[in-house]
């Protein structure tokens, strides 16, 4: 089924549909949020949340403001760093915030045979830092391009096109 | 731009990750949706990346059921199907309303109409009371003439030609002046008139003492009439309208001999 045609069901607070989008991005979601919280209980938690805000919030979304997994992906970000933000996190996690998601991959131990974890961790290991750094902030912090910019001391247009180039390979490992 | 130049620029790329500004965004939305080439990469970079985040999770699997209790369905679509319904609440609310609109609209009027009855029968009521009085005081003022000794009762009786009617004169001689009571007289026909005459017998001379031209308007028919002559006896005739000069002798209705 076309993903347009399914987000307009979700949209329409079609259960089923939405199920199919879940299924699709729950894993993508949980990524995000586990790289920001880094406790695997308070992930699972907060994904869940986030579909639930999501379809709370369905009549938010607009695909003239973005695509719909960039809309998820930023509820996710949010909620995250939310957490960051919270006692709780503060008094159980202190010396975690360095953690880039190239860690996780590396010192992943529940590698999920339904994607492509083993060569990604391959091909993650093998980027330049820069790659790292910049696909860190964009994707997994949700960074601007200025934010990402100030935060590398790089000059916007070079994110923007290392950023391509990053992608590119990741595509190109990917076959997508 | 050329579509090449565009995705080389790695604006789609920042897209996804929603690095973009709010007007950004909905510029690259418009030009995907003029180019399916666009639309194309754009869902291959969306690919890539929900790959490469996927590959951070490292908590335990979803499943959808463990949310799906969570979503609630919102009741709306529910309620517009029975909203249409009749809400018999408002319904009848709008129509008790309006009831008591019409009633009050209604008792109003008839409290006006009533007003102006009660003003128009209070106005018809002076007017009796006023006749009333009126009559009374004529009626009183007969019984003063019939009291009075000085006045001489003539009975007038019916003749041939309308032996039920009767008739009465008061003669008050000192005031020379007659009332006529001539309510045993029927309503003259029309075009005609009844006259009144003085007679001397001996010979026989009448004297027009009048005609009774106001006699079916007038309501007690009394009629003051005024008499100097030395009359032995009264009559009344049927005449044209107008009177005659001597009487019809045989239209007369009734006739009286003054008896001292």
């Amino acid at each position: 089924m076309d993903q347009e045609q399914l987000i307009l069901q979700f949209q329409n607070k079609d259960v089923k549909a939405y199920e199919k989008l879940y299924n699709l991005y729950c894993n993508s979601i949980s990524g995000v949020v586990n790289n920001i919280v880094k406790d695997n209980d308070v992930t699972q938690e907060i994904t869940q949340d986030v579909f639930i805000k999501a379809w709370n919030n369905a009549e938010s979304y607009s695909p003239q403001k973005g695509r719909f997994f960039t809309w998820i992906l930023n509820i996710a970000r949010n909620s995250a760093i939310d957490y960051t933000r919270s006692k709780k996190f503060k008094q159980s996690k202190q010396n975690l915030n360095a953690d880039f998601f190239v860690d996780i991959l590396e010192t992943s131990s529940s590698l999920d045979s339904t994607t492509n974890t083993i060569g990604l961790t391959d091909f993650v290991t093998k980027l330049g830092d820069t790659c790292k750094a910049v696909i860190e902030l964009l994707y997994f912090k949700g960074f601007t391009q200025k934010e990402a910019s100030e935060e590398l001391n790089m000059p916007i247009g070079t994110i923007k096109t290392r950023n391509r180039t990053c992608i590119g390979e990741l595509r190109i490992m990917l076959g997508v | 731009m050329n579509t090449k130049e565009y995705i080389a620029s790695g604006i789609l790329e920042l897209y996804v990750a929603g690095s973009l500004s709010e007007k950004e965004n909905e510029e690259v939305y418009a030009t995907i949706l003029k180019n399916k080439e666009l639309l194309i990469e754009v869902r291959s970079i969306e690919n890539a990346v929900l790959q490469l985040t996927a590959a951070a999770k490292k908590d335990a699997a979803y499943s959808f059921d463990d949310i799906k209790a969570q979503l609630t369905v919102k009741e709306t679509k529910v309620i517009s199907i029975k909203k249409p319904k009749t809400n018999w609440l408002q319904y009848s609310g709008w129509v008790a309303s309006f009831l008591i609109g019409s009633i009050l609209m209604y008792t109003l009027s008839q409290n006006t109409q009533l007003k102006d009855q009660v003003a128009n029968e209070k106005q018809q009521l002076e007017e009796q009371i006023d006749k009333a009085s009126t009559n009374l005081a004529d009626a009183q003022k007969l019984i003063d003439i019939f009291r009075d000794k000085d006045i001489i009762s003539i009975p007038l009786v019916g003749q041939q030609v309308s032996p039920t009617s009767y008739a009465k004169v008061y003669w008050d001689k000192k005031t020379n002046s007659i009332y006529l009571d001539a309510k045993g007289l029927p309503d003259p026909p029309k075009g005609k008139v009844y006259q009144v005459w003085s007679l001397k017998l001996t010979p026989l001379t009448p004297t027009s003492l009048g005609i009774l031209d106001t006699f079916t308007a007038d309501a007690n028919k009394i009629f003051t009439i005024t008499n100097e002559n030395q009359s032995e006896a009264f009559g009344i005739t049927l005449e044209p309208a107008g009177g005659s000069l001597s009487p019809n002798l045989e239209q007369l209705y009734t006739l009286g001999a003054v008896s001292s």
